[in-house]
């Protein structure tokens, strides 16, 4: 009890950050319904997912994670993100003192839905300056088509 | 007069956008404090740290490098900008403040004055 009173201050306005961050945001697309894999704040990492004429491009904003350990799979159109975070914070002992807390570490995963049309065989992963992007091709029998009449 | 129409011309989603607090760990040994903060999809030429007497203020911008025509499915992160700024106390010596970006994660040290470190004081016996 002493060692949790010490090591995480929470002070009104550490709870007032933490309110203000919740507000801050705002979940989903303005007026689209909330999707059955949505998950409550403060998920790691957050996911955005968007569409062009030929892809469906989903950016996990997943700071200071090692690429290599990261496992991505796809499974009866389920993206599914996972891996292992470890916090930059040195092993607690007499000299270091924590205060604020507030980075997610240890394991996580996640997973989203993608649309019908995605062909899960090309899809490329990137990861830059802790934005993991994962673009999935649509099949070419779903892209757009200018058919020409005769 | 002049100056209102051009306020109400600027759009307003630029400006009014109010920034997300970025997740921060904050820690302290002997020689100084160092914050982590995670700051995701911010570059360098995106990112500003600032101290102005005793507050120090970290901004800095999301850029996705996205195609152009693209169209929102779900969006988790709505704001793509991060701010926050923290009180700092006098022992830290804000001219050898260090900042580091990797991978979206910012690391600043700030180091305490060389007379604020803790020292043993030797007890003698007289």
């Amino acid at each position: 009890m002493l060692e949790v009173m010490s090591t995480r201050p929470q002070s009104l306005f550490d709870q007032l950050d933490a309110m203000h961050r919740l507000l801050s945001r705002s979940f989903g697309v303005e007026g689209a319904p909330g999707a059955i894999r949505s998950v409550a704040y403060g998920a790691f990492p957050e996911i955005n997912v968007a569409r062009t004429a030929n892809s469906v491009e989903v950016f996990a904003f997943a700071p200071g994670i090692d690429a290599s350990s990261v496992e991505v799979t796809i499974e009866r159109n389920v993206l599914k993100i996972s891996g292992v975070r470890s916090s930059g914070i040195p092993p607690r002992n007499a000299t270091v003192q924590l205060y604020a807390n507030e980075r997610p570490e240890g394991r996580f995963s996640r997973a989203v839905s993608l649309p019908d049309d995605v062909d899960p065989l090309k899809v490329e992963a990137k990861y830059r300056d802790g934005i993991l992007r994962i673009s999935i091709a649509v099949n070419a029998a779903a892209q757009p088509q200018r058919i020409t009449v005769q | 007069m002049a100056e209102r129409n051009e306020l109400t011309t600027t759009p307003s989603s630029a400006n009014n956008e109010r920034p997300v607090l970025p997740a921060v760990d904050v820690f302290e040994d002997a020689g100084g404090i160092t914050l982590l903060a995670d700051m995701p999809g911010v570059t360098k030429d995106r990112l500003e740290v600032k101290v102005d007497g005793d507050s120090l203020s970290i901004e800095g911008r999301v850029e996705l490098d996205a195609p152009a025509q693209m169209r929102a499915l779900w969006a988790e992160v709505s704001v793509p900008k991060f701010a926050r700024t923290f009180t700092l106390s006098r022992e830290l010596d804000t001219g050898r403040i260090e900042a580091n970006l990797k991978d979206g994660v910012l690391t600043l040290r700030l180091p305490k004055h060389a007379h604020a470190q803790p020292r043993r004081i030797e007890v003698t016996s007289a």
